[in-house]
């Protein structure tokens, strides 16, 4: 599309079924009730001037400018706060309104500066437009007494800055912040002439303050007080283009915002179904390492990875590894070859590399990075509901009475959904947290949990059992769900197993840490509190028993009949864009797309007529067993294509092990990675701007990927794989993802009915889309389980083999904070870094004082895989005997400190619990140091050969 | 350096380990058709060769049937995996 602003209709839409008409200047126009009336005549084609009215937010009534008549109506009543009637009959421009606007106006532009012509915002600015609008031509008040225009910008924020000089004091930002966000980190501060809008304290500018620099007051702000450094910079765009966010599984639809190639800006699309125009400082700010210098753009080689890298053109890079593979495959058998498919990449490029393992390498050798994070869901979920996606769509928890979060902390790994979720705990529906640390969602401005479970970590089995048993031996299950819906003879043995006394909260209460009373209440209100949703994320399932807890979890919904409607159900929170997708794409080595598993004929059949191969029917290796085998040495090949494994998997010196054993390393990435420094083959990838494809989010929602610049390395992803396929002899031919898009519909039940077609018309659909549901399915499980009923499983807690003692005492848990995502791969080359520019340990003051540390101390974090050193945070949010880091930075190395333990059913590494010891330290450990020396020998590139001399 | 047969029967424990509450001959089944559905063929072939002394009596009478009798079929719903013609099913074991 050219560039037009995202319409603004002024008040947010009603929702209601009922339908009024009414007449505005003539025309007859019919909205739902509750509608207001400027957005009725927005709706109708009609502009009332506006100012301090804005979609997004509730209207205000304090600008003065939307007034309007209407008849039978006193005085002109502000059009933003004024209902629809049925048979109103409103008029918008009067000679009356137009005297009224104008004074407004007038004093507006009174104390404003008159930089038009050099102002960031010329031709962006809702003031400059609304002058023009009520046909402003000259203002009487001048600029000799009292004004704002010397007030100072505030640049403190890396994104945007707020210029006090050009605020109208209309409180969009301020009310952006509360009732979008939910932070509350603005206000207007100082009465009459003296209000200005101020963040935080007194004392405090952006930066400092609470904001989280989700950029909804930038937003919302209709003049250049607010606005975006890029703009400012750049100029303002020229066209835009609808994508979806490459960060996290909340999947947030943006315009990228463009001048010429150059992104100008991403600004959240108020369409998106996922985050409604909405945004948080990842997504909307944190797109700059896409220029960043460390960004490799031509391919590389060498024959040893001790020597330096050497650009190359992609023929000599892939024919170079096409020989290798070939090579090791004449030698040692397809089965020392493989892959890793990255759920960062999209749905089409996950399915070409999986098809490339099992079809051109001929292995099963593939797996995904979602292995070590949501593996346990599909187990958990399959096994119970008999689908391995979330049940609901975001929508859905504005109907939640009760929400439970457990082991996930939305308002710094999924933010956008916090925002939401947030938002509907303001309404007044009740919060239960699980966690081991103080989340902010226990107690932040507005919002408080009912209860904060603070379990010991490695106990989430054990807490839910408990929580069941309080359900089941005080008669609060919902009897005719589970009799209509379950398999009644598994409940009952269920039910049987959870009412044992040795699963109360009493006597759990020495295992987990929770008190018996509060986990008590805290059963009660989830059973009997109404519409009960549960949203968990990487605290259940990265750990020994990750599938068991999703299948209590999914326990506990359905014997309080939580599943099947809205406002309910079942909510794995998925830690990367494409979690969903990669999974449902065949990255799994059992499966093929559409979770079908090898060693069924006839789906093998399927596929083997459609690619016209032969498949082998034996599962392949998970990640952790393609290491294992390649330091027994029967693995030898991998290609892995958007996953750093060295630095995000567990018991870094086993990876860097297996790495060094194999022959052939393929890295297909943005950045020299840490996996790369073990790499021969390095092929540049192209970020989330330079691509067309979907992406899958939380909600099975199928969002399409809208190349907005050529690819900087000169080929898409799934190019580059297709290159690499035909270099080992396949003839592949896709001219568009469009094409790899029809295959997987072609192959795949839940996407029979998607096409990009389908994607450009409706924005948006979630899976399954078939037959079926030509619509696609908001919420599942509506009319029965998908595998019929609804299964309970006994789910005994199984304490994990990693245990505390004299010489390793605390047990660590490991998170992510809100400015970085992940290996920090893409957010530590962003300006995000000024609020996380390391990884710090978080510990309980008595912990710390224990062992004479303080704020700021360097600490050795030992355990018994490995040690590493970084800073000391002393805070009350952890408790005593538990530590808490995040893994963003690889200088920190939090990985060499993890163990092999894992999920007994899917191998999920045990991230959440590492017994540790902690004690003061000078310095890095011997092995930060031999690898920050072996890295950067690692990452040198041949400087290009000299032309000879004429 | 990491010993791989170990990785493979702490594994195999593990796997009986949380079937034990649905009882011996069930979990037996259960525990033998979990690993015939999601373990490569070199991990069966490693365990069923190496030492056994350190297997859980679950495990180690589940890795005798693999070893004896093959797959026993889908003994938990997470095994019974979609079919060419299903349309929304769908795991991630």
């Amino acid at each position: 599309m050219g560039y037009e602003p995202a319409p603004d209709f002024g008040t947010p839409a009603s929702t209601a079924k009922e339908q009024v008409t009414l007449t505005i200047d003539g025309r007859a126009v019919t909205v739902p009730a509750g509608t207001s009336v400027m957005r009725a005549a927005a709706e109708a084609g009609g502009s009332i001037p506006k100012l301090c009215a804005t979609d997004n937010v509730k209207s205000f009534g304090s600008c003065r400018l939307c007034l309007v008549e209407i008849e039978g109506a006193r005085g002109t009543p502000a059009s933003c706060t004024t209902p629809v009637g049925e048979g109103m009959v409103v008029k918008t421009q009067t000679p009356r309104l137009e005297k009224l606007r104008k004074g407004v106006m007038e004093l507006y532009i009174s104390d404003h500066p008159l930089d038009c012509l050099t102002c960031s915002a010329n031709g962006d600015c809702e003031l400059q437009d609304q002058a023009a609008a009520v046909g402003l031509r000259d203002v009487r008040y001048g600029y000799e007494n009292a004004n704002h225009l010397a007030q100072p910008t505030d640049n403190s924020n890396p994104y945007f800055h707020y210029d006090p000089s050009k605020c109208i004091v209309c409180s969009r930002c301020v009310r952006a912040c509360a009732e979008v966000q939910g932070t509350f980190a603005l206000t207007i501060d100082g009465r009459g002439f003296a209000s200005m809008v101020s963040a935080g304290q007194k004392e405090d500018d952006f930066l400092s303050s609470e904001c989280v620099s989700c950029g909804a007051c930038v937003q919302a702000c209709p003049t250049a007080t607010l606005q975006e450094k890029s703009v400012k910079e750049i100029g303002l765009p020229e066209r835009a283009v609808v994508t979806t966010c490459a960060y996290c599984g909340v999947g947030c639809t943006f315009r990228a915002e463009m001048r010429g190639e150059q992104l100008v800006r991403m600004v959240p699309y108020k369409d998106g179904k996922a985050n409604r125009g909405h945004s948080c400082v990842k997504g909307r700010f944190a797109y700059g390492y896409a220029n960043h210098q460390d960004r490799i753009t031509s391919p590389m080689i060498r024959d040893s990875i001790h020597d330096p890298w050497r650009e190359v053109s992609w023929e000599e890079a892939l024919g170079f590894a096409a020989s290798k593979v070939q090579a090791i495959k004449a030698e040692h058998g397809a089965m020392a070859l493989g892959g890793i498919t990255s759920s960062r990449c999209t749905n089409e490029e996950t399915f070409l590399v999986q098809k490339l393992i099992r079809s051109v390498f001929g292995a099963n050798n593939v797996d995904t990075c979602a292995r070590v994070c949501h593996s346990p869901t599909g187990y958990g979920l399959k096994t119970t509901f008999g689908t391995s996606a979330g049940t609901q769509d975001f929508d859905s928890v504005m109907q939640t009475d009760v929400a439970l979060v457990i082991g996930a902390n939305p308002t710094d790994g999924h933010p956008v959904f916090a925002s939401r979720l947030k938002k509907r705990l303001r309404e007044g529906a009740k919060l239960i947290v699980i966690d081991p640390r103080r989340i902010d969602l226990v107690r932040t401005p507005h919002v408080e949990a009912s209860y904060h479970l603070p379990l010991q970590p490695g106990t989430n089995v054990a807490v839910l059992t408990a929580m069941a048993h309080v359900i089941v031996t005080e008669g609060l299950v919902d009897r005719a769900y589970i009799e209509e819906r379950c398999e009644i003879d598994a409940y009952e043995d269920w039910a049987r197993f959870v009412s044992d006394e040795r699963h109360s909260p009493e006597v759990l209460e020495a295992v987990t840490r929770v008190p018996a009373a509060d986990l008590r209440e805290a059963a009660r209100l989830y059973a009997t509190g109404g519409n009960a949703a549960i949203y968990y994320g990487l605290g259940v399932t990265e750990h020994s028993q990750g599938s068991s807890t999703v299948m209590a979890i999914a326990n506990l919904a359905m014997c309080t009949g939580n599943v099947g409607r809205p406002g309910v159900g079942v909510n794995p929170l998925r830690g990367q864009n494409n979690v969903q997708g990669a999974c449902d794409m065949g990255s799994f080595p059992h499966e093929l797309p559409g979770y079908r598993h090898l060693s069924d004929g006839e789906t093998r059949a399927l596929f083997e007529k459609d690619w016209g191969v032969s498949l082998d029917p034996n599962p392949g290796l998970r990640i952790n067993n393609m290491l294992d085998a390649a330091v027994d040495g029967t693995f030898k090949a991998i290609y892995i294509q958007g996953e750093d494994i060295l630095q995000s998997d567990p018991n870094t010196r086993h990876v860097a092990d297996g790495l060094a054993a194999m022959d052939c390393v393929i890295v297909h990435d943005l950045f020299l990675n840490e996996t790369a420094n073990y790499a021969h083959v390095f092929l540049p990838g192209s970020t989330f701007l330079e691509k067309n494809g979907t992406f899958t989010n939380a909600e099975r929602r199928i969002q399409p990927v809208r190349k907005v610049m050529e690819p900087a390395n000169g080929m898409e992803d799934w190019q580059v794989t297709q290159s690499l396929a035909n270099a080992l002899g396949a003839e592949w031919s896709y001219t568009h993802p469009s094409e790899i898009l029809d295959e997987i519909a072609r192959l795949t039940g839940s996407f029979a009915g998607v096409s990009w077609d389908m994607l450009q018309k409706r924005g948006s659909v979630q899976w399954p889309v078939n037959e079926k549901y030509p619509d696609g399915s908001p919420v599942m499980h509506m009319n029965g389980f998908v595998r019929g009923k609804g299964l309970f499983v006994v789910t005994d807690y199984v304490p994990t083999d990693e245990k505390t003692g004299p010489r390793f005492p605390l047990l660590l848990t490991t998170g992510r904070i809100l400015s970085q995502y992940n290996v920090g791969a893409q957010t530590r080359r962003t300006a995000n870094t000024v609020w996380h520019p390391e990884d710090l340990l978080e510990m309980h003051p008595v912990d710390a004082e224990n062992r004479g540390l303080k704020d700021g101390d360097w600490a050795r974090l030992a355990s018994r895989t490995g040690e590493t050193t970084l800073r000391v945070t002393v805070t009350d949010r952890v408790a005593p005997g538990v530590v808490y880091t995040t893994f963003h930075h690889p200088a920190t190395q939090a990985n060499v400190v993890t163990t092999d333990y894992s999920d007994w059913a899917t191998n999920c590494p045990e991230y959440k619990v590492t017994a540790v010891q902690v004690s003061p330290s000078n310095g890095p450990t011997d092995w930060q140091e031999t690898y920050e020396s072996w890295s950067e020998k690692s990452r040198r590139i041949a400087p290009e050969p000299m032309e000879p001399a004429e | 350096m990491k010993d791989t047969h170990a990785a493979l029967v702490r594994m195999a424990n593990q796997i009986a380990r949380n079937f034990v509450a649905i009882g011996h001959d069930r979990a037996v089944l259960a525990t033998a058709d979990h690993i015939d559905s999601f373990w490569d063929p070199r991990m069966k072939a490693g365990i069923f060769a190496g030492d056994r002394s350190s297997l859980d009596p679950i495990a180690a009478a589940a890795i005798d049937h693999l070893q004896q009798h093959g797959d026993p079929g889908p003994q938990t719903r997470a095994t019974e995996f979609a079919k060419k013609g299903d349309l929304h099913n769908s795991d991630a074991g």
